[in-house]
């Protein structure tokens, strides 16, 4: 595997330029010097960010030679490079971004999570009309903000092959953690498989990725451990919807190749430390479908920040982070270790794998992947049924009786809920406030082509660690803990709701909000100013992580007035929750669903601020 | 700034609605009220205008499959038949021109059994599409046009179905297909299948029969080697009925004919 190194005579004579080197690192140990250079360069494989923030910088998009599976494969890159290099930026700078576009197609790079003037969000057709081919676009602005982001293509697939990078702002008043050493931990889903292949398969056969569904032999095995008559039920309840349990992830590990900082579990990404060190891990889902849940065996993770803004201390063994969004955390070895780090993808289909070691080349164990989910009669928006005890959902086991439990809420029918059937026993714990939201919001929204179910009963799972960690023996972060380090800004109560379904049709694989694709609807409005909270009703059965540009999202957890600051919000099936908007930058903006094939097939809104 | 190369395409564009040199789009005010969001504000602006008409997302692609569902040599009592069954569509999420075809080259050499659709497809509930069109039935025997209207999708319980309806001066016919796949593993699947035909009408130079004319079902067992190539192993049994029983009897032919079947399932 090599990402070969581009050192381009321009590169040279460029103020700060950064460049790939080969992957399999050497570079890891040591920063490397350049010939010519005035500074360290640090690829972005090592995970290492430059020591020093800069203020401009020249970024050329173009194809890179990369083998990551085996097969010499061409990946949109940045400076030769994927990831794109890391880029550091202080707080209250202006920066300048020259991005010039080496590929035949039109390009474009947008600042995930970074609040910029609305022609500088690069995002073809709202912000600007994209990089042509052999054209070079500035991007010039301040920096606000501070805290950990990254940046990737909006155009087409890119970011799905390879054009992804992480960023850092260091904020103008120092850290308020103290930290030794600083990695980043870019986490991502490679596929040797053509993008457009890949929507192009899902839109004949939705689950061509999927080769975990349940089976006649799976059949035998859950009646063998609850009954014939509970696993011949539980079947029928599915059935009679068309809808899978196994239905966790779109694209699986059977085309993804999980990465750490372009590193495959192979390849073994390594961080160096010195036991007693605080090291800070600076972790982004740069995926374009994974969710993934990381851990890191032996060490507890302290977080410390979601989504660029800090949050109070959390100590964690694990959390679940959705495509997009980023959460600092704070890890003390003391040992040698080595220690793994490990993200399995949500469907545990397969997983991204480091190590942090005393020095090159060790490793430590890796742990066996968890028990795949099971999505339950709760991930249909059937509400908070009897299953919620304890078994939301593990397969193969341990677990006695759990698939066989969510029968028991059984047999409805999301055409037609069927009265009868919810006010069974198990029915009795339903949440009532998400009771009461959905008969509120569930008016117009009717089964369709576009729609294939609507949440019944939508409730808060913000307390939740999310489907297949539950109950694991871990302490797992929720939304519920995050606790924002400062006030809100705006103390302002919101003046109006804005409610959207998110809706989709797994089977069709049309997905998009209120029924709608993109295309068939209208923009969602804001007035300059004014302050908005934002209701998301998740109708599917899987995660949605809905990323607003431009503008902060204040995640209404419970917390108060110390609401975290978001960018990104995964919304998990059959949920409700709200966040709070004050819509401060004019302009229009891309809000959709960081799930890229989600997001190209129309789960996409514009939002006009004027 | 640098910008420069970027604010040429949108002033080359010559949008009213990009302001040169920033190539940034705004939306103009406007009369019009639409409601999918609560509580719009009177004044609710005109439809959003794309830079250089740039589309943020492209959700309205076409896309374009084939299936062969059948692709078999069969062998029974009476030697080696061949059959296919494919269908492809060309199209949107809601509308896509939709083509079926399918025969049998029988023991005789025979090409029988030609079914040829073109049909227009809109989608119309979560699982299920209307088709409309044309049929003609061309092989080796007379030909015969007809029109079409039916639907096909998946009905609960993961079961396929294609029920369709044929008019012509010859009278009425109706086709039900149905399959169901059974997954013994994640790629190895069970799948019966049967298709059923019914006419208004007897046909004799085409050995159709008034009511109940054939069935074709099977049994196949394919392992999807990879998804888009499976081979398979079965058996298919074939049967006329009532006046095309008869019909069949009278020119000799297997009125009920069981088959050992192996053939290869593919898309594209």
């Amino acid at each position: 595997m090599s990402i070969r190194s581009l050192t381009g005579r321009g590169a040279i004579t460029r103020r700060r330029f950064v460049i790939g080197t080969g992957l399999w690192g050497a570079a890891l140990a040591v920063p490397q010097r350049s010939a010519g250079a005035y500074a360290p360069v640090y690829t972005p494989a090592s995970g290492r960010p430059d020591p020093l923030p800069g203020t401009r910088f020249d970024l050329t998009v173009g194809s890179v030679p990369v083998n990551i599976t085996g097969a010499r494969m061409h990946a949109v890159g940045v400076n030769g490079s994927t990831p794109a290099p890391i880029l550091r930026w202080r707080q209250g700078d202006t920066v300048e971004l020259n991005v010039t576009n080496r590929l035949d197609e039109p390009s474009s790079i947008h600042w995930h999570g970074i609040r910029v003037p609305a022609d500088m969000d690069g995002v073809p057709g709202l912000s600007f009309g994209g990089i042509a081919p052999g054209d070079t676009f500035t991007y010039r602005f301040p920096l606000h903000q501070s805290g950990t982001y990254w940046y990737h293509s909006h155009s087409g697939f890119q970011e799905q092959t390879g054009l992804y990078g992480a960023l850092i702002i260091d904020p103008r008043d120092g850290y308020a953690q103290h930290f030794d050493r600083d990695y980043v931990m870019v986490l991502s889903d490679w596929t040797d498989v053509d993008p457009e292949d890949i929507v192009s398969n899902l839109k004949f056969q939705s689950d061509y990725y999927n080769f975990r569904q349940r089976t006649v032999d799976t059949f035998f095995r859950d009646a063998h451990r609850q009954g014939l008559g509970a696993t011949i039920r539980d079947r029928l309840q599915w059935g009679a919807m068309n809808m899978a349990p196994t239905d966790i992830l779109d694209v699986s590990g059977i085309i993804y190749t999980y990465l750490i900082n372009g590193q495959s579990p192979a390849a073994n990404w390594t961080g160096l430390f010195r036991p007693g060190e605080r090291i800070r891990l600076r972790f982004i889902n740069a995926s374009a479908m994974t969710l993934f849940d990381v851990r890191i065996p032996g060490l507890t993770m302290t977080v410390v920040q979601a989504d660029g803004n800090d949050v109070e201390p959390i100590p964690v063994d694990e959390f679940r982070i959705g495509p997009a969004e980023t959460y600092d955390v704070i890890v003390e070895p003391t040992a040698d270790g080595p220690y793994t780090v490990f993200a399995q993808a949500e469907d545990r289909t397969g997983y991204a794998r480091g190590t942090l070691a005393t020095r090159p080349g060790l490793a430590g164990p890796v742990p066996p992947m968890d028990p795949r989910p099971l999505r339950t009669m709760t991930d249909m928006g059937m509400g908070n049924m009897d299953m919620k005890g304890g078994m939301a959902g593990m397969e193969m086991g341990s677990s006695p009786g759990k698939p066989g439990e969510a029968p028991a809420s059984g047999g409805m029918d999301m055409d037609h809920m069927d009265m009868k059937e919810a006010n069974r026993p198990g029915a009795a714990a339903m949440d009532m406030p998400g009771m009461a939201a959905a008969s509120r919001h569930k008016t117009e929204l009717k089964p369709g082509v576009a729609v294939q179910s609507v949440a019944m009963m939508p409730i808060n799972r913000l307390a939740e660690p999310g489907d297949g960690l539950e109950n694991n023996g871990r302490r797992v972060l929720t939304y519920a803990d995050l606790r924002a380090t400062i006030p809100g800004a705006d103390p302002r109560p919101p003046s109006r709701e804005i409610t959207l379904h998110l809706t989709g049709n797994m089977e069709r694989f049309i997905w998009g909000f209120d029924g709608k694709k993109f295309s068939e609807a209208e923009p969602i409005r804001l007035t300059l100013g004014e302050r908005v909270r934002f209701v998301l009703i998740n109708d599917t059965m899987m995660e949605h992580p809905i990323h607003l540009h431009g503008l902060w999202s204040e995640l209404e957890n419970g917390q108060g007035e110390c609401r975290p600051y978001k960018h990104t919000i995964t919304v998990k099936p059959g949920e409700r929750l709200s966040y709070l908007v004050t819509a401060d930058e004019p302009g229009l903006w891309a809000y959709h669903c960081h799930l890229l094939y989600h997001m190209e097939v129309g789960m996409f809104r514009t939002v006009v601020v004027s | 700034m640098i910008r420069g190369l970027i604010g040429g395409t949108v002033l080359a564009a010559g949008l009213a609605t990009a302001v040169p040199g920033t190539g940034r789009a705004q939306s103009v005010p406007a009369r019009q009220s639409e409601g999918t969001q609560e509580a719009q504000t009177a004044s609710a602006p005109a439809p959003v205008v794309y830079i250089n008409g740039i589309q943020p997302v492209m959700d309205h692609n076409i896309y374009m499959h084939a299936l062969l569902d059948q692709f078999e040599a069969r062998f029974g009592a009476d030697g080696g038949q061949f059959r296919y069954d494919g269908q492809a569509w060309f199209g949107t999420d809601y509308d896509k021109l939709w083509l079926k075809s399918e025969g049998t080259v029988g023991t005789n050499g025979k090409f029988g059994d030609g079914d040829h659709e073109a049909l227009y497809d809109r989608a119309i509930s979560r699982y299920f599409d209307v088709q409309t069109g044309v049929r003609l039935d061309i092989d080796n025997g007379p030909t015969r046009a007809w029109g079409a209207i039916g639907v096909e999708g998946l009905a609960l319980y993961f079961f396929n179905v294609e029920a369709t309806a044929y008019f012509s001066d010859r009278g009425a016919a109706g086709r039900l297909q149905g399959s169901y796949d059974i997954l013994l593993t994640n790629r190895l699947i069970l799948q019966p299948q049967v298709e059923m035909n019914f006419y208004s009408a007897s046909d004799r130079a085409r050995g159709v029969g008034t009511g109940l004319s054939d069935i074709d079902t099977g049994l196949r067992l394919r392992y999807e080697w990879h998804r888009k190539f499976a081979p398979y192993i079965g058996v298919s049994y074939s049967g006329t009925f009532g006046q095309a029983a008869d019909m069949a009897r009278s020119r000799n032919e297997r009125v009920h004919d069981l088959n050992f079947t192996f053939g290869i399932r593919m898309w594209f």
